[in-house]
């Protein structure tokens, strides 16, 4: 996984609340078998609006991006994360994010941020006004600052750990591999296998 | 001193935790993982490029779904591609497949339980959000993403940080007419799609121990519409007669060690929740989503609403609905009965029920998707495929089908679908497509009027 430590870069500002993985990356454009090469098809429907703020000069190339409440709703698809990713977001900031696509988030190393309604509605405001607006997300200090904007967002210690190093989670887990043959020891052999 | 009162999803977790350590998720053992085709072939492409293979293949099961054909015609080549690889990944990490063809076949979320392999106390993912069904079981069950289905193939186990608990209370006789897909819609209208958020769902209450299994499945399914984590309900005497007899269903002093086992697992008296919701069943009726998220729905009785934010006016723009309209006077297309939500064999014998010795209206669209292979033959043993067929229904292979449109099960620009899926998200049955989601009743007795209707009505 690519660490995150800091970032700074200009937004996209999608003023628009409980936007689902099927709106990231549709259905259609999940039968790839590899991880990468979903960029072009990020928000697919909502690009053929040529007015549609991705198709928007003024923020080409922006790293960031600001939206509204509940982001990543629905489906499970990592593959939304690999979009986003794939399209060059390093991190995504919303009042409130689903729990799954939060998740597959964090495995990959794109930062979810968490900021209070207002203060992403300020940012909102700010990137809507000024395209060329530059806003650095630092994952050490757990801070969002913007001209004339600062705001703090939480996130548990142990997957900022893992963000800020890079680290591989299944790797992190095999240290307990010990801890993982006990307990499958102890398993009473009445719960069910597949074989059977 | 006596124990602390325990949550049924506490209990769950309680019994699944390998590692603890403070500042840190717990790292939770997993009983069943449930594997598709879509969200599994980059997972273990990076098993293969870390030399590391699947610790629990007997724990393991793959089936294709999402994007298997239901209708004759030519097979796309990308999809084609996409089972190859689960069909060559099973074979090299030697998990049991039941692929496009065989008896087994089915959508993931209704062959776990018809095969008793989803059991009440057990941990269980799958790469996919619905994973939340098995939860009506009294099993704890959350969907995941590959990196997630990757680290669970290696390592049999998932950190997870610590849910939220939350009771939803449905007391009380569900009306004539009103069944479990109506009660969930209810629910998510009452929460919101963001209600459930880090939290475990416990479905609760006279109005939930009345339902079958499967309408308990419905329920379940669809917690992930309201944001939450995980469903569950609590395993109780109908859950255990559903179960006897199932071909991995514990037999003889096992089935006895496990019934006791099962019985201990219901929320103790004077156990606590982070929130609590209570619902009266009475004053429930069908409900009929009108916009473009499962929280957007209404009673059938009603009208559509006038938007109260930008959302809900973007959402009336693209499914092409005047405010004030009654729900009544909508005309579909289309109408899908499917799905994991409602394609198991009750959900087919309540709709064709209604269909039978009647048409479906003239230039409508209808088609019906049997949850699995195994449910398709039951139906057909049953003589329903016929009463569908006579009524004018497509009768189809099994599959996810137009609940997500990966295969050519698609609703075309424009296209109104009543549909029995779980997700009205634009797009989400073809560009462009309009869905609006019911229940098996509804959806059958609007097939037959043409507009959305109850049984009574017709």
């Amino acid at each position: 996984m690519r660490p995150f430590t800091v970032h700074t870069g200009r937004a996209t500002p999608l003023d628009r609340s409980d936007v689902d993985t099927d709106q990231i990356i549709p259905a259609e454009y999940l039968k790839r078998v590899e991880r990468s090469g979903f960029g072009p098809f990020l928000f697919d429907s909502w690009r053929s609006d040529p007015t549609f703020v991705l198709n928007q000069p003024a923020y080409a190339g922006s790293t960031i991006l600001v939206t509204g409440p509940n982001f990543g709703s629905g489906s499970s698809r990592e593959h939304a994360v690999w979009a986003l990713e794939d399209h060059g977001f390093r991190a995504i900031v919303a009042p409130s994010f689903a729990d799954i696509f939060r998740n597959n988030c964090t495995k990959v190393g794109l930062l979810p941020v968490e900021l209070a309604p207002d203060t992403v509605r300020s940012l909102l405001d700010l990137v809507l006004a000024d395209p060329a607006t530059e806003i650095t997300v630092d994952l050490q200090t757990r801070t969002v600052s913007a001209p004339g904007l600062h705001g703090a967002f939480e996130i548990d210690d142990f997957t900022r750990w893992r963000l800020l190093e890079g680290l591989d989670d299944i790797g992190l887990t095999l240290r307990h591999e010990d801890a993982i043959d006990a307990f499958e020891a102890a398993r009473p052999s009445r719960f069910p296998s597949t074989r059977r | 001193m006596e124990p602390m009162p325990k949550t049924l999803s506490e209990k769950v977790w309680e019994q699944h935790v390998v590692h603890r350590a403070d500042g840190e998720p717990d790292l939770l053992y997993v009983d069943l993982h449930l594997v598709h085709e879509v969200t599994s072939p980059q997972a273990f492409d990076g098993l293969r490029s870390a030399g590391r293979s699947v610790r629990r293949p007997d724990l393991t099961v793959a089936t294709m779904d999402h994007n298997v054909p239901t209708g004759p015609g030519p097979q796309d080549p990308i999809s084609v591609r996409q089972m190859d690889a689960l069909r060559n990944n099973c074979a090299e990490f030697d998990i049991p497949l039941f692929p496009t063809g065989d008896l087994g076949q089915g959508i993931v979320h209704v062959i776990g339980p018809q095969m008793g392999l989803t059991q009440p106390g057990l941990v269980i993912v799958c790469g996919d959000s619905h994973t939340s069904t098995h939860g009506a079981f009294g099993a704890l069950a959350v969907g995941i993403g590959t990196s997630e289905v990757e680290h669970v193939l290696a390592t049999q186990t998932l950190p997870q940080t610590r849910p939220r608990t939350m009771a939803v209370t449905v007391d009380g006789d569900l009306p004539a007419g009103v069944g479990a897909k109506d009660v969930i819609l209810a629910i998510i209208a009452r929460i919101g799609t963001g209600g459930g958020v880090g939290h475990v769902i416990e479905y609760r209450g006279s109005a939930i121990r009345s339902l079958s299994m499967e309408g308990r499945m419905t329920i379940c399914n669809m917690s992930i519409e309201a944001g939450a984590r995980a469903g569950m309900i609590a395993p109780d005497e109908t859950t255990f007669a559903y179960m006897e007899g199932l071909p991995h269903a514990p037999t003889g002093a096992a089935w006895e060690s496990a019934l006791e086992y099962w019985r201990t697992l219901p929320t103790d008296e004077g156990a606590s929740f982070d929130r609590e919701v209570h619902i009266d069943a009475g004053e429930l009726t069908p409900f009929v989503s009108w916009g473009t998220n499962p929280g957007q729905t209404v009673s059938i009785d009603d009208v559509v609403p006038a938007p109260t934010d930008e959302t809900a006016e973007r959402a009336l723009a693209y499914m092409g609905l005047t405010p004030g309209t009654p729900i009544r006077d909508i005309r579909p297309d289309t109408v899908f009965i499917g799905s994991c939500t409602n394609s198991r064999i009750g959900d087919l014998r309540e709709a064709a029920e209604i269909l039978r010795g009647r048409r479906v209206r003239e230039g409508l669209r209808a088609m019906v998707v049997p949850g699995s292979m195994l449910v398709k033959a039951q139906a057909e043993r049953e003589g329903l495929d016929q009463v569908f067929v006579a009524a004018g229904f497509e009768w189809r292979e099994a599959g996810c089908s137009m609940c997500l449109g990966m295969n050519p099960d698609q609703l075309a620009p424009r296209e109104r679908c009543a549909s029995t899926s779980n997700r009205n998200f634009e797009g989400r049955q073809g560009k462009g497509g309009r869905t609006h989601l019911v229940s098996p009743a509804v959806a059958a007795a609007t097939a037959v009027a043409g507009h959305f209707a109850t049984p009574e009505d017709l």
